[in-house]
């Protein structure tokens, strides 16, 4: 069997005696017998570590790695520096934990505070967390901090992405705001709907930009909504989008969040990925989760600590807005050195590509007869809807090794490029799918 | 020893109370309050026309490992919130007395107050 | 220094090839105005500035992590090394279901690990850390009470020994919390609890062993007065190292549990997280877990519950984490997870043995995997706190255990040092916690000054929650 107990049965003897017990079991004296398990765990026996490499490689074979992808709606693969790999490979950052002793963990502590530097730079916002567990916890958890006394009802498009959605609709239940959902309209929020629906009662409303779709929403106006009844106006964004788009603060935005996976991080079957919140220096005390701040020390050297922590769980226990104690620390270092890695000039270049070849492709799949949904302008993802079905479609891509876009339902299929696809890949894609057309 | 100002009333919980007439008073926290909470660093405030009630919490102070709930010893409604405490909160630290935090209208109970007299002698048996 | 002050304009690495279709920008107004500051450095540079920073931490891999109730216990590197096999980093979430059997392989074959360890009947993976598990238990205790019409269960007792999460979960699920104070033991005290519970508790959580680090003989009377009540009994798993193998949640009478695979089962913490907060339950529950349960014999697939509670994350949880954790449950097996347990809690009253003599035990009993000191005596007689202590560690390679929980303890000291260290850190640590001892009464004033080897000295925090700087202001 494996093991990582280093103690011998010499120690044990020794620690045995210096303890003042006679055996191992009279360590579980205090716990009754009737509770304790009789005969052990119904479990197969340890393995060495050869036996247990075999048995998780096997598992790994049994995935299928797409050696070239078209699909994103809400995991994106996208290129990652050599560097992030090997920086958060590194033992110490992977093995420390939450670094409540500052004077050991200026290392991590730093990492944070960089990393919020360069969140609040993309999302043009004054402060940012640490991060939380993804994006769509931080969506939940902007909601719920946007709430107050007198305001507890939430309108979320229904344009954001339907695990995003959910993901508020749970925890709603959990908190008990009202939640309220804007419907579609030709693919974007329906601004009519919220022109009638907002009220003063309303805390906030939660857009995602560019949405599930690929679409771009007419942000500006739905934070104009907002504003003009007193609630704030919560973005969610692709992070690598904002190498060209807008800024949330731009839209007029209180609060941003989003998913920050596209920014070093591999797809791994959906986690760990990492959330990203923003928000206004006004809204500061109400942003849940760790948050990093610089100070001196005794000796005036400057140095970083975990700041403004009395809006934590640890200090306010049930009065605390949010029970959130960790953060994706390792996630966010991998966040930082991707976006130094690739700088202002290098993300622009990311999304741009990403942007280019989407429309490339979009291109090349309407000429062989399939139409683009997509009325106004997209970014990375766009919807095609065809009257050849979704699986057939996929399939015969499948067979070439090519994972396709997302099916929506039947018809329609979510698609995304970002900048790994090459051209050839993409002509490759309509080829077969022209040829396809043909044999039916 | 903490700092007890004559003239001004007094609560268990440590907060003081300042009447400018019947129904109108400025309350804040004590010297020895401010001095047991240690270095303040933010405290949330009431909005104006919040009402509050004897006995509950209408504010909080924190320090860098504590919150502490502020108590009010009147029933009324918020007529006025010390905003600067928002950007100083130190000062409640340096200068508890005159570090209010809020002014209160319309009151329409209050507690039992101490006279600065009492409430030292309280103090006292606290720390005894 | 900052990378942001590392960076010059013109320095840049090589990453992506030139853009091989035609050139499309956006329109529209929807173009980015403001300018955008990132740090412009070279690959060396970033190299050597992450070194650097890993230089001014301390991991596990460094020295001895005797952190009270995180349970950072060593995190074997074959399990990283299967968190990293392409057939688990290179896989889409929203892959065609016969393309990822291995990845649902992983997700079943941990459940039933986890459930027979637990004594749960169902686990879902999709909570991302410890708290986040709590969250979703309570929510399926609501879901559980108001499909019976029990809205009126609205009140969940949390005793006062509990971590904080505890009750800032309950107040996220919409309850409010009953805080009952424990015994002088730190166990749960039935009068308060029979006192407390009635036709609106919603239902207890507890962690046993308590966080005080022993274990609470009364457990089965406890679930017993909670279940009499209508209500339901919620374990929280951060203290489950002391006790795999030797007895279940479940046959202590808790109907759902969370853990923290980041704790028990070795995964590495990362900084912070990603970790994961698994969540067990018994059938009477299951309909109520989160969507995408695994299911299946040979061809796995997911089930949405009858009545899920919805979701509470994106798709899976922190698969990689569930991976190394796996990885984990393999080796050790039947054998070698209760022996993991045994050792934890031999080492913990080992280290509480040798320190007894001078250091005062909250508890002066048989210990659990941790345990905990009271320093108020030593503070009374010398002026020097728990926190003081904790920084003379750090002078002395050591991590400080966790200081001032539980709130119970006057100037607490938790300690856990988790069964992977051998005697001989053990009888090291125990050396400087005696050395320590011994400077208080010599040198006290020496110990207010620590640390003083360390990169930076003791921070002015009250300044950085007065005036807040939380980002590198560009110029």
């Amino acid at each position: 069997m494996g093991s990582y107990v280093p103690v011998t049965e010499k120690d044990r003897e020794e620690m045995l005696q210096r303890i003042g017990i006679d055996s191992m079991d009279d360590l579980f004296s205090m716990i009754p017998d009737d509770v304790k398990i009789k005969g052990g765990l119904d479990l197969p026996g340890g393995m060495s570590e050869l036996q247990v490499r075999r048995a998780m490689e096997k598992m790994a074979a049994k995935n299928k790695v797409f050696p070239v992808m078209f699909r994103g709606a809400g995991a994106y693969r996208h290129f990652i520096p050599s560097i992030v790999k090997s920086v958060i490979s590194n033992e110490t950052f992977l093995t420390a934990y939450t670094p409540y002793q500052a004077e050991i963990s200026q290392g991590v502590l730093q990492s944070i505070f960089e990393y919020q530097t360069m969140i609040c730079e993309l999302t043009g916002m004054d402060v940012s967390n640490a991060s939380v567990y993804d994006g769509a916890t931080a969506a939940a958890e902007a909601v719920a901090m946007c709430r107050d006394r007198k305001k507890k009802k939430a309108f979320v498009s229904m344009t954001a992405h339907p695990q995003v959605v959910d993901t508020v609709k749970t925890y709603c239940f959990g908190n008990e705001m009202e939640l309220v959902l804007i419907p579609e309209k030709d693919g974007v929020t329906d601004l009519d709907f919220l022109k009638e629906n907002l009220d003063k009662e309303t805390a906030c409303v939660y857009i995602q930009h560019p949405n599930y779709y690929g679409n771009l929403e007419d942000a500006s106006a739905v934070g104009e909504l907002a504003h003009e009844c007193k609630a704030k106006f919560i973005m969610g964004v692709n992070p690598i989008s904002l190498g060209l788009l807008k800024t949330p603060r731009e839209y007029g935005a209180d609060v941003a969040v989003g998913d920050g996976q596209p920014l070093g991080l591999p797809l791994a079957f959906g986690g760990p990925y990492l959330g990203f919140m923003s928000c206004t220096s006004e809204m500061m005390r109400k942003l849940p989760g760790r948050i990093v701040g610089e100070t001196k020390d005794r000796d005036g050297r400057t140095g970083y600590v975990l700041t403004l922590q009395a809006r934590e769980q640890h200090i306010r226990r049930e009065k605390a807005s949010s029970n959130i104690c960790s953060n994706q620390a390792l996630c966010a270092l991998a966040v930082g050195v991707y976006l130094s890695a690739m700088g202002a000039e290098g993300l622009r270049d990311a999304a741009c590509q990403c942007t280019s070849k989407a429309h490339y492709l979009a291109e090349g799949l309407s000429r062989i007869g399939f139409t683009v949904e997509n009325k106004g302008e997209f970014f990375h993802e766009f919807v095609t809807s065809s009257d050849r079905s979704s699986s057939e479609v996929l399939k015969v891509l499948e067979e070439s090794d090519i994972l396709g876009g997302y099916p929506l339902d039947e018809s329609r299929i979510l698609w995304c490029c970002t900048e790994m696809n090459t051209k050839e890949e993409m002509d490759t894609v309509v080829r077969i799918l022209e040829g396809g057309a043909e044999s039916c | 020893m903490s700092n007890v100002v004559e003239g001004l009333f007094y609560t268990k919980s440590h907060e003081w109370v300042k009447f400018e007439d019947d129904t109108t008073a400025v309350i804040g926290l004590t010297d020895y309050a401010q001095g047991e909470l240690g270095s303040l660093v933010f405290v949330n405030l009431p909005e104006e026309e919040d009402e509050v009630t004897v006995g509950e919490a209408f504010a909080d102070v924190e320090s860098v490992k504590a919150v502490s709930d502020v108590y009010s010893p009147v029933t009324g409604i918020v007529a006025e919130v010390n905003e600067d405490l928002m950007d100083e909160p130190e000062k409640i630290n340096s200068e508890p007395y005159d570090a209010w935090f809020v002014k209160v209208k319309d009151i329409t109970d209050k507690e039992e107050f101490l006279s600065a007299e009492e409430y030292t002698a309280f103090v006292e048996s606290e720390q005894a | 220094m900052l990378i942001f002050e590392k960076s010059k304009k013109g320095r840049h690495l090589s990453l992506l090839p030139p853009l091989d279709v035609p050139a499309v920008e956006l329109t529209g107004g929807n173009q980015r105005e403001q300018e955008l500051h990132l740090p412009e450095v070279s690959e060396n540079e970033l190299s050597r500035h992450y070194s650097e920073l890993a230089k001014k931490t301390h991991g596990v891999n460094d020295g001895f992590y005797p952190l009270g109730s995180c349970t950072m216990k060593y995190n074997p590197k074959i399990n990283d090394e299967m968190a990293g096999l392409s057939g688990f980093t290179e896989v889409h979430p929203l892959q065609p279901l016969h393309t990822v059997q291995g990845c649902l392989e992983v997700l079943q074959t941990a459940e039933r690990y986890l459930s027979e360890i637990t004594g749960m009947d169902r686990m879902t993976f999709q909570p991302a850390a410890g708290a986040h598990g709590e969250f979703t238990g309570l929510l399926l205790m609501k879901a559980y009470h108001h499909a019976r019409n029990e809205q009126n269960r609205t009140k969940i007792i949390v005793p006062d020994s509990a971590h904080g999460t505890n009750p800032a979960s309950a107040a996220m699920a919409g309850y409010s919390v009953v805080s009952i104070p424990s015994r002088e033991d730190g166990c749960v005290d039935l009068e308060k609890l029979r006192e407390a519970v009635g036709e609106d508790t919603a239902g207890l959580m507890l962690t046993n062993p308590n966080t005080v680090g022993l274990f609470d003989k009364n457990i089965l009377e406890i679930t017993r007065i909670v279940h009499e009540a209508g209500g339901l009994c919620y374990y929280d798993g951060a203290n489950l190292n002391a006790v795999m193998g030797t007895v279940r949640p479940g046959d202590m009478g808790f109907d759902v549990i969370h853990l923290n695979l980041h704790k028990t089962f070795s995964t590495p913490h990362g900084g912070g997280g990603p970790g994961s907060g698994a969540v067990g339950c018994k059938n009477l529950l299951a309909e109520f877990l989160p969507v995408d349960l695994t299911e299946g014999k040979g061809a796995y697939y997911f089930v949405d519950p009858e009545h899920s509670i919805g979701r509470v994350k994106s798709f899976y949880g922190n698969f990689l984490v569930v991976v190394r954790a796996l990885t984990y449950l393999l080796t050790l097996g039947k054998e070698g997870i209760p022996e993991a347990s045994t050792h934890a809690v031999l080492n913990a009253n080992y280290m509480m043995a040798c320190l007894k003599d001078k250091y005062t035990m909250a508890y002066d009993e048989i210990c659990m995997h941790e345990f905990v000191m009271s320093l108020k005596d030593l503070k009374k007689d010398t002026g020097v706190s728990a926190l003081d202590i904790s920084k003379g560690l750090l002078d002395n390679g050591i991590h400080p255990p966790t200081m001032y929980f539980p709130l119970i303890v006057e100037e607490a000291l938790m300690v856990e040092p988790t069964e992977t260290e051998t005697k001989e850190t053990l009888d090291e640590a125990v050396e400087v916690f005696l050395q320590l001892y011994e400077t208080a009464h010599k040198d006290a004033e020496s110990l207010h000054l620590a640390p003083l080897h360390t990169p930076i000295t003791r921070l002015d925090e009250v300044e950085a929650a007065r005036h807040p700087k939380l980002r590198y202001e560009i110029i």
